[in-house]
């Protein structure tokens, strides 16, 4: 159990995806859910959104982008290597029902996470638009698994080496102006992303949903290092969420307290580059 | 009773070595040290053997303290153990963290004269003195367990002390016990919650793998109700389902700028420095974060634990916020006492208001008002209502909030035959936990809420014999 199948460099040093046997986690995780993994005895435990899964052959999808020790850490395991902890699914799973079109934004590693839920909206019969955003076309992910099924995708390049030149959101925007039928949009990205989502789609009037990515020690509940504010309401990420109606939470208290630890962070990883 | 026992002149209890408050206030190692021998039998002998002995009812677990401390007093210390172990898996663990003066030496006859027997560390010698002494082999040997069918299965959802004790129960009677823990070790609060200065990891452990010994399977990283549903337990062969997964989810007092970056929930600290060895950073990768004034919200057991952590991670100064004074609060005294001798300060008659920080979200203050106590009401208790008008700031870089836990929803929203009360605890007969689910049991603080570790272990207890009474016919 918890060893990696397959191995597939994204972006060279920056992301990867692994495929990972995890028959139990496999056969629950919905759209939505994540897990929390630890890789050695002395290691931390970090949530990580299932990017797809493969329930008859007993597989999870992970995609990560290289940013702390423990990511770095993760990226130098090849295929065969074992995963030391595996926690999961955890989170609530999005709610999914058959209602039309649903717009699903992504932009960077977010992409990865969005495509379970737009993967999941296909399979119950939504008509998916995605709209997918980096900083250039190489950086771009999984664009061709998400043209499998989407009936569009839409690209947007800081640069405009591929697609709109300019923001995700602007091609959001654009969308939601064209199609008066969007019954749901979906964003998982930067906090900053997520914010002007939810910005955009505050003027359509159009239910909306992100997909929080806050610090997490335990994943289970226990702890609070994931609270939010939404709605003027303390919330846990881990187990009330990690989605929320996106109108309602406080992007910039989230993104305050995604910085609490960044210079124990820094150091963590300046001694993992020493050592290595 | 009472006559009697005042008119004997009393030898008072037999005191305990401690490590110097001013050197252990810096350091993790357990602050208690233990009964020497000599120490533990000159105790012993001060019990007076009661015909009708009062100290094991005070007992959630039953333990039957006469016995065993008669045992003791003759130096038979594998007999004493043997006789504790009957009713209790978990003694050395009991014998340092159970609030022996509400329970056992509370009922203890001596108790009128101030001086009851010292039973909590008579339990902690005897267990200590145990496994110092014997192999694995022996201690299942003297045991004498029933051989573990592995076809008769019975699954433990948490592994905090109410699952240890049931999974001890069933196994030395032969059941096969399965624990399912989310997290990635096995232990619950003893392992998360409770500081190493207070209960050795090393001690949780030995009591794990004694268990072990018994045949029992710990699987971590299973999260109940998520990895795995009580119906496939029951698909996969198991008679039945404790579940024993603690209350767990942090409350917080709703305050204006509360989720200010260096404000963290009792749990979290804990969490990070216990469970994660965040005090080891960075050779450990959890970072604990780091306060030099420190303030606590709370006066329980959890605010005590947090306070005297934050001294060892160097805080120059810690204080403990209270709404009421010292003497209501509910931390054990020995608990408090400790905490002031290694130097925390108390803030008493005060409540948090709100907090203040810097533009980056850092916390810099904290803003509290002056409480009073009103007359005593029926009950006794003197309720403590905010001062008009009185407030005042202290500086703080961490502040951590141990104002207590509610119910984890974890696994009751995803088990929906399971019926909950008002407040998200699950509903269980006090006398065997049997829930609203057929073969499902549930006890320790996911039924009570926050409660003691040998309430937890009391409900193990209850709800294994009932399971045995079932499975066994």
């Amino acid at each position: 159990m918890n060893s990696i199948v397959k191995k597939r460099v994204l972006i060279p040093e920056r992301v990867s995806e692994m495929t990972i046997e995890a028959p139990l986690i496999a056969s629950k995780a919905r759209p939505g859910n994540f897990v929390v993994l630890r890789l050695t005895p002395e290691g931390e435990r970090i949530p990580l959104t299932i990017a797809d899964t493969d329930p008859e052959g007993g597989r999870i999808v992970i995609v990560y982008l290289v940013m702390g020790k423990t990511t770095a850490l993760l990226d130098t395991l090849v295929q065969g290597d074992r995963i030391l902890d595996l926690c999961g699914p955890l989170g609530r799973p999005t709610r999914i029902e058959k209602q039309g079109t649903v717009v699903c934004v992504g932009g960077g590693t977010g992409i990865a996470a969005m495509h379970h839920i737009a993967k999941g909206n296909h399979q119950a019969g939504n008509k998916v638009i995605s709209v997918i955003g980096a900083r250039s076309r190489d950086l771009l992910l999984f664009k061709p698994e998400l043209e499998k099924f989407s009936h569009t995708v839409l690209v947007a390049t800081d640069d405009g080496s591929l697609g709109h030149k300019g923001l995700v959101t602007e091609v959001l925007e654009k969308y939601l102006q064209e199609d008066p039928d969007v019954r749901e949009v979906i964003g998982v990205g930067p906090v900053p992303m997520m914010k002007a989502v939810a910005r955009v789609t505050e003027a359509f009037n159009v239910k909306t949903l992100v997909s929080l990515n806050s610090i997490m020690v335990d994943g289970l509940g226990m702890c609070g290092a994931c609270r939010v504010t939404v709605g003027g309401k303390v919330r846990f990420a881990c187990v009330e969420g990690p989605e929320f109606e996106a109108s309602q939470v406080d992007f910039d208290e989230l993104m305050k307290r995604l910085n609490a630890f960044k210079p124990q962070e820094q150091e963590s990883m300046e001694l993992f580059k020493q050592r290595k | 009773m009472q006559k009697k026992a005042k008119t004997k002149k009393i030898r008072p209890r037999t005191p305990m070595s401690m490590l110097d408050p001013g050197k252990r206030a810096r350091e993790f190692s357990e602050v208690a040290l233990g009964y020497s021998l000599e120490e533990a039998v000159s105790e012993a002998r001060r019990c007076l053997q009661c015909k009708k002995p009062t100290c094991i009812k005070g007992c959630p677990v039953d333990v039957d303290c006469k016995s065993f401390i008669r045992m003791v007093a003759e130096k038979d210390l594998h007999g004493a153990f043997a006789r504790i172990k009957e009713t209790n898996s978990l003694p050395a663990i009991c014998g340092r963290v159970c609030p022996q003066e509400n329970q056992c030496e509370k009922t203890c006859k001596l108790r009128p004269t101030g001086q009851p027997v010292a039973i909590g560390r008579l339990e902690r010698f005897v267990a200590d003195n145990f496994y110092a002494h014997t192999s694995c082999e022996e201690e299942t040997g003297s045991m004498e367990c029933i051989p573990v069918d592995e076809n008769i299965k019975v699954a433990a959802i948490g592994s905090g002390p109410s699952s240890l004790t049931l999974a001890g129960y069933l196994a030395a009677q032969g059941v096969k016990v399965s624990v399912f823990e989310a997290l990635h070790a096995p232990g619950g609060v003893l392992v998360y919650g409770i500081p190493e200065f207070r209960l050795p990891k090393s001690v949780v452990q030995r009591e794990i793998d004694s268990l072990k010994n018994l045949q029992v399977d710990f699987l971590c990283n299973y999260v109940g109700g998520m990895t795995v549903s009580l119906e496939e337990l029951f698909e996969q062969g198991y008679r039945a389902v404790f579940i024993g997964v603690g209350a767990g989810l942090p409350r917080f007092m709703n305050l204006p700028g509360e989720n200010l970056i260096g404000i963290y929930s009792a749990n979290e600290y804990l969490t990070r420095v216990n469970l994660m060895h965040g005090y080891k950073f960075p050779e450990f990768d959890t970072p604990v974060p780091p306060g030099d004034n420190v303030v606590v919200i709370g006066g329980g057991n959890v605010a005590m634990d947090s306070a005297r952590t934050a001294l060892r991670l160097g805080a120059r100064r810690v204080r403990v916020v209270y709404r009421r004074t010292k003497g209501e609060m509910p931390a054990r005294r020995e608990e408090l006492e400790h905490a002031l001798e290694e130097g925390v300060e108390l803030e008493i008659l005060a409540s948090p208001i709100s907090f203040q920080g810097d533009e980056q979200g850092f916390l810099q203050k904290v803003v509290l008002q002056k409480m009073e106590l009103q007359e005593a009401d029926e009950s006794g208790r003197r309720k403590p209502v905010p001062v008009p008008e009185a407030f005042y700031e202290l500086d703080t870089d961490l502040a951590i909030m141990a104002v207590g836990t509610g119910a984890n929803m974890v696994l009751t929203q995803t088990t929906p035959g399971l019926e909950l009360n008002e407040r998200g605890y699950i509903r269980a007969d006090p006398v065997t936990g049997e829930t609203s689910m057929n073969m499902v049991f549930a006890g320790g603080d996911i039924v009570t809420g926050a409660a003691t570790v040998v309430e937890a272990m009391g409900a193990g207890r209850r709800s294994a014999r009932e399971i045995l009474k079932r499975i066994k016919g």
